[in-house]
């Protein structure tokens, strides 16, 4: 990216921000959720959005820096178009979670944490999303799913190219 | 001093209680059929926004005139999608499995026609002559809903439902009463918290009441991270305002200003209705200033944790809520002596809240008649893993695990034996079969070596290794740990490699006693109960598992066939039809060939022991088996 484009991306973040800033008080114990906001506006929280929010509340940007870090729901990196959750509760481990993880990981040839390069698909895992009846569950895009074992992976993924290659067709 | 000397307070209920009233009869002598989808996060993983739909969808292509109402969840979660449908001159019948094809076929059948379509009926809500009710289910003579009674059975985003069904009137009652009447009720009742801990919910609330300083708190822990447990979910998902109603009863007895509820951000559906239940209920003044034209004022927002499992903790828990990294710290002083921002905070769990109207409505000797003499009243429990009726059920304190597994949840399917059920999440155990007898309550729980915990319950069978569990446990916890006691932070790792190594095949026989040393270690110099509880696991396992460890370490072999290093995938040639492919198109891989008798053979190099083969093998050959340690494979 030219140093153009980055200044004008951190501006749009500053901006962003400052947009949710403006609605919420000015107290250390309205960090966390500041902190969601910014994420689920931005779908993540880059270092600029941290420093605006450090100078909001007036704390040290490592005190944001150090929440940011603590908590596993936030992340430092954008997130792909589709988010993959795998979930790890003790059902779904034992109903075989992890061999689902591991058929993820080989179908989008990324790690857990990780997003494939084409910005299509990020992979992590989740503690447990309590819907341990229907183990082993994986949440797609929000969504929990039933029963994900490593066929049901790869029919996920088939809908997704078919999704993709409707709309191609449909923008020609 | 009584609050509420006026009649003001009865008179503005009443009109508010009428109108719901009003709105609830509306609903069901119309003579219209209601329907009720299951539409809690177990439903809508299983497809309820399916069914939803499909229903909505055929309803406007009749042109039929009845309402929807999206329920939470009934707790018979293996059936998801349930579907309840009401039609004058039926009983309310159950329909469970249901797709979009049934759903829309009992649209056409029975609503507009007169076939109830009983093939597809789970059973019935109330006794009749046609389909046989829950009550006739053998799990019915053990559960006793208390406060799961109004999940799945009201719409948990219409207050107007949860008024009509007697909601608030345990507030209105509370707010007639003394304060210390209140706690005296609460004490009487013998209630415990149902964090996990099980301290007298009672003596904490006069704890408060009785600590100096302003403003106090009350905080509503549903950070319910104890992963194979979703009970707290489940009841804030279907009947939210019960909750509300017991935070606000518990703010008046201490003499609360504000009040939190705590809800995981892993939660999302969860967040999302207690929010829609807190402004429903802040509108018709239930909390608030002023609360109902008293002089009682208490505010009660929503806070979302961010998926940190030490925030359970409750010391850990204010930290978040104060904006700070979840780190847990020293007691005493405890949180109902100094807690949110130093000023006396009373914690409970979800459950604790919501037993309490059920309390002050009912008295306290109704909730001391149920359950055991130091464990008073109910436990829900999250039945999961291994067990034929997964699910949600309420049982009287002292029913014993094998009526809640076998009687409740129908035991084990698929033929299998019952090998462990693990209780209590990664702070408690794995009690074996000589264990089922015990009643559950919460002390002799902990005489097992396991404990409570919040109530997850996850079963496990022949094919679970004990090793395994042990592992995925100390892997949790690992990392979990926030890090501020060296020896959780350490320790965890430590026992974490060592089993690692075990089920890997590379354990060593003195790696036991070193386990149960580091037990002893991490459990004396951690702080809060994340690692005070950690080693549990490993302990409980060791204690009645201690043959399966033995199996790993000096034959390299895993008893369960589970561990992935120490098991391999083989082909019976004698059983493989040579005519059948279907093991080759699953394998994920392209590790299965076809030799030249058309017999598959698995290229143990490229297996990547998922498993998928085994079951794409159809039953009639069953010709793909699991062996171990993988040297018994024929060469």
């Amino acid at each position: 990216m030219s140093t153009d484009k980055v200044k004008e991306t951190e501006e749009k973040v500053r901006q962003e921000t400052r947009r949710i800033l403006k609605r919420v008080g000015r107290k250390r114990g309205n960090l966390i959720p500041i902190l969601q906001k910014v994420q689920g506006r931005l779908g993540y929280l880059p270092r600029q959005a941290m420093l605006e929010i450090a100078q909001f509340l007036d704390v040290p940007a490592i005190d944001v820096y150090s929440v940011v870090t603590f908590y596993n729901q936030f992340r430092l990196n954008p997130p792909g178009k589709h988010s993959i959750r795998v979930c790890l509760g003790t059902a779904c481990h034992m109903k075989g979670g992890y061999i689902t993880l591991d058929a993820w990981k080989r179908r989008l040839d990324v790690d857990r944490g990780e997003t494939t390069p084409d910005r299509e698909f990020d992979l992590d895992t989740v503690a447990c999303v309590g819907c341990c009846t229907m183990a082993p569950v994986t949440v797609v895009d929000d969504k929990p799913q039933a029963k994900v074992e490593p066929t049901k992976v790869d029919g996920i993924l088939l809908s997704f190219e078919h999704e993709r290659e409707k709309k191609s067709k449909e923008n020609q | 001093m009584k609050v509420a000397e006026l009649p003001t307070i009865h008179l503005a209920f009443q009109e508010i209680k009428s109108r719901a009233q009003w709105h609830w009869q509306e609903l069901w002598s119309s003579g219209r059929p209601v329907i009720m989808v299951g539409a809690a996060t177990c439903g809508r993983a299983a497809g309820a926004l399916e069914v939803l739909r499909a229903i909505r969808g055929e309803i406007k292509r009749q042109k039929l005139d009845c309402p929807v109402i999206e329920v939470g969840c009934m707790g018979h979660c293996y059936a998801e999608p349930i579907v309840i449908i009401t039609k004058p001159g039926y009983p309310p019948i159950c329909y469970g499995h249901v797709n979009a094809v049934i759903a829309e076929r009992l649209i056409r059948e029975f609503i507009l026609g007169d076939d109830p379509c009983l093939e597809f009926a789970l059973g019935a809500l109330a006794e009749n002559d046609l389909v046989p009710s829950f009550s006739d289910f053998p799990r019915a003579k053990y559960e006793k809903k208390v406060i799961l009674g109004n999940c799945g059975q009201i719409d948990p985003t219409e207050i107007d439902h949860y008024l009509a069904n007697g909601g608030y009137s345990a507030l209105i009652k509370a707010l007639y009463m003394a304060p210390e009447e209140i706690i005296n009720k609460v004490e009487e009742s013998g209630l415990r918290g149902r964090g996990g801990a099980g301290f007298a919910t009672g003596q904490k609330w006069q704890i408060c009441r009785n600590a100096p300083g302003n403003p106090k708190y009350i905080i509503c822990n549903g950070d319910e991270g104890d992963p194979g447990a979703f009970m707290d979910r489940a009841i804030l998902e279907s009947d939210p305002h019960s909750v509300i109603e017991g935070v606000i009863i518990a703010g008046y007895a201490i003499g609360a200003r504000y009040g939190y509820i705590y809800v995981r951000a892993e939660y999302p559906l969860a967040v999302e209705r207690t929010r829609v239940a807190l402004r429903q209920a802040r509108k018709l003044n239930l909390f608030g200033k002023n609360i109902l034209g008293s002089d009682f004022s208490f505010d009660i927002r929503l806070f979302q944790g961010s998926g940190a499992f030490v925030c359970g903790e409750e010391t850990a828990l204010i930290a978040s809520l104060q904006g700070e990294p979840g780190l847990p710290y020293y007691r005493p002083p405890y949180p109902a002596i100094s807690g949110l921002y130093r000023k006396p905070t009373a914690i409970n769990n979800v459950k604790t809240f919501a037993y309490i109207r059920h309390i002050i409505d009912n008295g306290a000797r109704r909730f001391a008649g149920i359950g055991t003499e130091g464990s008073r009243g109910t436990a829900v429990f999250a039945l999961a893993g291994k067990v034929v009726n997964t699910g949600l059920t309420e049982v009287p304190m002292g029913t014993t695990l094998r009526q809640v597994i076998f009687d409740v949840g129908s035991g084990i399917p698929q033929g299998k034996h019952f090998k462990a059920v693990q209780i209590g999440g990664p702070s408690g155990g794995c009690l074996p079969e000589s264990a089922l007898d015990l009643p559950i309550d919460f002390d002799s729980l902990r005489d097992a070596g396991a404990m409570m915990g919040s109530g997850g319950m996850v079963v496990l069978d022949e094919d679970d290794c004990m090793v395994e569990i042990a592992r995925y446990f100390l892997e949790f916890t690992q990392r979990e740990s926030c890090g501020k006691c060296t020896f959780c932070r350490l320790g965890t790792k430590q026992m974490l490699e060592v089993l690692d190594d075990i089920s890997k095949g590379h354990g060593k026989i003195e790696d036991i006693d070193m386990l149960y040393q580091l037990a002893q270690d991490v459990n004396a110099g951690s702080l809060c109960g994340l690692g005070k509880t950690a080693p549990n696991p490993i302990l409980t396992t060791l204690r009645y598992f201690r043959d399966e460890y033995e199996a790993h370490i000096t034959e390299g072999r895993c008893p369960a066939l589970m561990c992935r290093d120490l098991i391999a995938y083989y082909i019976i040639p004698e059983k493989c039809e040579r005519s059948c492919d279907a093991c080759v198109g699953s394998c994920a891989v392209e590790a299965i060939t076809t030799n030249k008798k058309r017999i598959k053979v698995i290229d143990q190099e490229k297996c990547v022991k998922c498993g998928t083969c085994l079951s794409a093998c159809p039953p009639q050959y069953n010709a793909v088996v699991k062996l171990s340690p993988p040297s018994e494979v024929p060469r």
